[in-house]
């Protein structure tokens, strides 16, 4: 019933429907696992530099703490509050999982080897993405809990002061490699990654993804020490898991784009692999988690006057400098 | 090109079907007893005194007006940078940019971009 020839899976993927379906569970399952190795890898990394000796008990190392995080989510009671909009309260999770998933759809991990190679790749994932900022409001608006509220409004202050910056930035690239899509991006690095020539516009978008993923210093949404837990106080069970797994999702997204936007993606000394990509995106995301325990957070006025006063004129210079380099 | 499209509508149900499933999954095997006191809203223990669907003032609301004007002006900046291969086009879009430059540093005298 089920021919055991590679060639025949491999002629399904032609498919848009099974490489829809493929894909989708493909990388389901590949964010989830790393995202349960990263968060260890998280917990452990800072738990060194701040001389603690982070999870320990669970499995070697305590490498099966998130995974015991996780399963014990899933079995715990699910709390409604009793004066919350339901149905926003139910569907904030859903949408913060799926829009934190939906583009790696246009991400490619090797030459060949991309779910949908979209014409207008890097547009689509930027749209995508300033999406994501909806499923935050909502978990902060539909529980009518004070803490929420103020998460929600300050992921808002959050993304009206990073979304300019990051879309001024990416121009930077798309002006040196002349297309939209991702895969041509890539190619357009094959002698010399963007990061030289695009030096202060990678300054300028790796900036910008603490604040596109709300990470230190920018964690103002769940600032832990002032508004309790942020957009996610009254969530429970399994819909704070997926509130998690898709933040936390967010900062694998932008760490895999800026390996791929300025550090030449699958390209590597002798040959092309996948394997660079992650090991990219794996050193981009330890440096996001030793920021996390070396910077302290920053006020809210202070954020918005940087992102608009600083980030602004700054990428519009970067823009400057690309053209200069192409044209000249 | 219009399949790769077919392709992101199927990734889109799948993952959405995926949280559902997650989501009818755990309800399936978790405790369920509601009792008033766990359903009160998190207000540091007290009993909470009042809706959080007040209003009021959102004070960067001057920089969300602005980030609209902003977000549409970069937008046109696209099909520039893709096409930027010499320097005529170039300097057409230096002329944008110093029309943007100058709406942002006009902004900033009016002080629009100070915090209210």
């Amino acid at each position: 019933m089920f021919p055991l020839n590679l060639e025949f899976y491999l002629s399904l993927l032609e498919n848009p429907l099974f490489r829809g379906l493929a894909g989708a569970l493909g990388v389901i399952t590949v964010i989830s696992l790393a995202v349960l190795i990263l968060i260890w890898a998280e917990r452990k990394f800072v738990a060194r530099l701040q001389h603690r000796y982070g999870p320990n008990r669970a499995g070697k190392y305590g490498i099966l703490q998130t995974l015991a995080d996780g399963l014990k989510l899933f079995l715990k009671e699910d709390i409604l509050p009793e004066k919350a909009e339901k149905y926003a309260y139910t569907l904030a999770p859903i949408l913060c999982f799926s829009l934190a998933m939906l583009p790696f759809v246009a991400v490619p991990v090797e030459r060949n080897i991309v779910v949908a190679n979209l014409n207008a790749g890097i547009l689509f994932i930027l749209a995508v993405a300033s999406l994501s900022i909806i499923p935050v409001i909502m978990a902060g608006w539909s529980p009518n809990n004070k803490y929420n509220l103020i998460g929600g409004i300050r992921s808002a202050a959050l993304m009206i002061s990073y979304e300019i910056p990051a879309g001024l930035a990416v121009i930077g690239v798309l002006v040196l490699s002349g297309s939209l899509n991702m895969i041509d991006i890539v190619e357009a690095q094959r002698d010399g990654w963007f990061i030289l020539p695009q030096f202060l516009g990678f300054i300028i978008f790796i900036t910008v993804s603490f604040m596109e993923s709300a990470r230190p210093p920018f964690d103002l949404p769940e600032a832990e020490s002032e508004i309790v837990q942020g957009w996610t106080t009254e969530y429970s069970s399994v819909k704070f898991a997926l509130l998690m797994l898709g933040e936390y999702t967010h900062a694998v997204f932008t760490s895999v784009l800026i390996a791929i936007l300025y550090f030449g993606g699958w390209m590597g000394p002798l040959f092309d692999s996948p394997f660079w990509l992650a090991l990219k995106t794996l050193v981009i995301m330890l440096f996001l988690m030793w920021v996390r325990a070396s910077v302290v957070r920053i006020r809210i006025d202070q954020m918005v006057s940087f992102g608009w006063k600083f980030l602004i004129p700054l990428s519009l210079l970067n823009i400057l400098i690309a053209g200069a380099i192409k044209v000249f | 090109m219009l399949e790769e499209y077919v392709t992101v509508a199927v990734f889109t149900g799948v993952v959405v079907v995926f949280s559902l499933i997650a989501l009818v999954f755990s309800k399936l095997i978790r405790p369920s007893k509601s009792e008033p006191e766990k359903r009160t809203v998190y207000e540091c223990g007290e009993k909470p005194f009042s809706d959080a669907w007040h209003q009021f003032s959102v004070q960067y609301y001057m920089y969300a007006i602005l980030f609209v004007i902003f977000d549409v002006e970069i937008l046109f900046l696209y099909p520039w940078a893709i096409k930027t291969q010499n320097t005529e086009i170039f300097a057409a879009g230096l002329l944008f940019l110093f029309i943007v430059f100058a709406g942002l540093v006009y902004e900033w005298r009016k002080g629009a971009l100070e915090w209210q």
